[in-house]
């Protein structure tokens, strides 16, 4: 069997560096970006738990969060541009 | 016509999502039926938004140009991550932002080109012309050859992306 | 089984280098662009290799265990996100990078800047 957990947790140490990005990264779009890298992660952290707890409801869940995520994206970049909405 | 495409479309996909819910085929009887009147909803409302008035993609050809397509633009991209990776770990890089005219016709065709040259070894898409359909790009390790003449050679920033571009959608 | 799993753990072990690189490219680069770079390219890349880590296990799963195993839609599921995940990040990637510099985000230690120019003409 594999350890899905330990791979997880090495996910989640992934993902703390790249929230230390959110919190300093000076301005609004490197903070973006480093969310929308953050939201990658997340899905794939999804899927993998999935496989740990072996729940397919978990990919599903990692599905629509991945589409979500991209409008999110969309328009906060949007927003960045200075779009009237 | 367009509603059809974007019904059958629809369809497929919540074929694809609710695999294995019962013993019809792979599907149970109320997934089939519920998400034909789904299909027909998106189909009815989204009919101008899918397709457009463009139906070359329906072309079975150029479909299979894109499963070929597959196999190079992986392999660029195993490239690129390990350019990336290199200069993460060296920190050289020499950035700019260039613009491009791949003679690209329609919209499809440039979005393809656009996603691939994100995907592949140095380059990143950072705006487009619509009028002109000129691609900005952001380069992260010039080459100064490049740079001198004005209307700048696409071979050396994107490879031949632009001729897989057209071959699928042009 | 036992090269099913030998083959998991070198992908977990691929896709992981790379999202580490993703996240450290991150610190490392200095403006916004470069940072796009290795946020895009690393971690779809490092998904990639970790998504078919999981649909690998699940797929010798579904092939022990027959048609229909739930392991089967754990395996397609797991596709579909990989598909869905590779359209979005190139296309947010494009998204993030236009808003930059409509923004006045200045490309750091950039030799040319074509769009500059196109703005002050």
């Amino acid at each position: 069997m594999i350890n899905w957990l330990a791979v997880m947790i090495a996910m989640a140490a992934c993902l703390v560096i790249i929230i230390v990005r959110i919190f300093i990264g000076p301005g609004a779009p490197t903070r973006l970006v480093a969310f929308d890298t953050a939201n990658t992660l997340v899905v794939t952290s999804l899927v993998i738990l999935a496989m740990s707890f072996n729940e397919v409801v978990f990919v599903d869940v990692a599905i629509v969060y991945a589409l979500l995520s991209f409008a999110m994206t969309l328009y906060v970049a949007k927003y960045i541009q200075g779009d009237k909405f | 016509m367009e509603f059809l495409i974007t019904t059958v479309v629809a369809y497929l996909v919540y074929l694809l999502l609710t695999i294995g819910s019962g013993t019809v085929a792979l599907w149970s009887t109320a997934e089939l039926i519920i998400g034909a009147v789904l299909a027909v909803v998106v189909g009815a409302v989204l009919r101008n938004r899918f397709i457009g008035k463009d139906l070359r993609m329906l072309n079975p050809k150029r479909w299979f140009i894109f499963l070929v397509y597959l196999f190079p633009f992986v392999w660029a991209m195993a490239r690129a991550n390990i350019d990336v990776a290199y200069r993460v770990i060296t920190g050289r890089i020499n950035p700019a932002i260039v613009k491009i005219d791949p003679k690209l016709k329609n919209d499809m065709s440039l979005t393809i080109l656009a996603n691939s040259i994100t995907l592949t070894p140095g380059t990143l898409s950072v705006d487009v012309r619509p009028e002109t359909n000129e691609l900005y790009v952001h380069w992260i390790n010039v080459d100064p050859e490049v740079l001198k003449d004005m209307p700048r050679d696409y071979h050396p920033i994107c490879g031949s992306f632009p001729d897989w571009a057209r071959r699928i959608a042009g | 089984m036992t090269a099913l799993n030998v083959a998991t753990y070198v992908f977990i072990g691929i896709g992981l280098f790379f999202n580490y690189v993703g996240a450290f490219g991150l610190h490392r680069f200095p403006d916004v662009y470069t940072r796009l770079h290795a946020a895009t390219k690393c971690t779809t890349f490092g998904s990639i290799f970790l998504i078919l880590a999981v649909v690998m296990q699940s797929a010798g799963m579904w092939a022990v265990e027959g048609t229909h195993s739930p392991q089967s839609i754990m395996t397609i599921h797991s596709l579909l996100a990989l598909v869905a995940l590779m359209v979005t990040n190139a296309t947010g990637a494009h998204a993030m990078a236009r808003a930059a510099h409509r923004s006045g985000e200045k490309p750091a230690r950039a030799v040319v800047d074509d769009l500059e120019k196109k703005e002050n003409d």
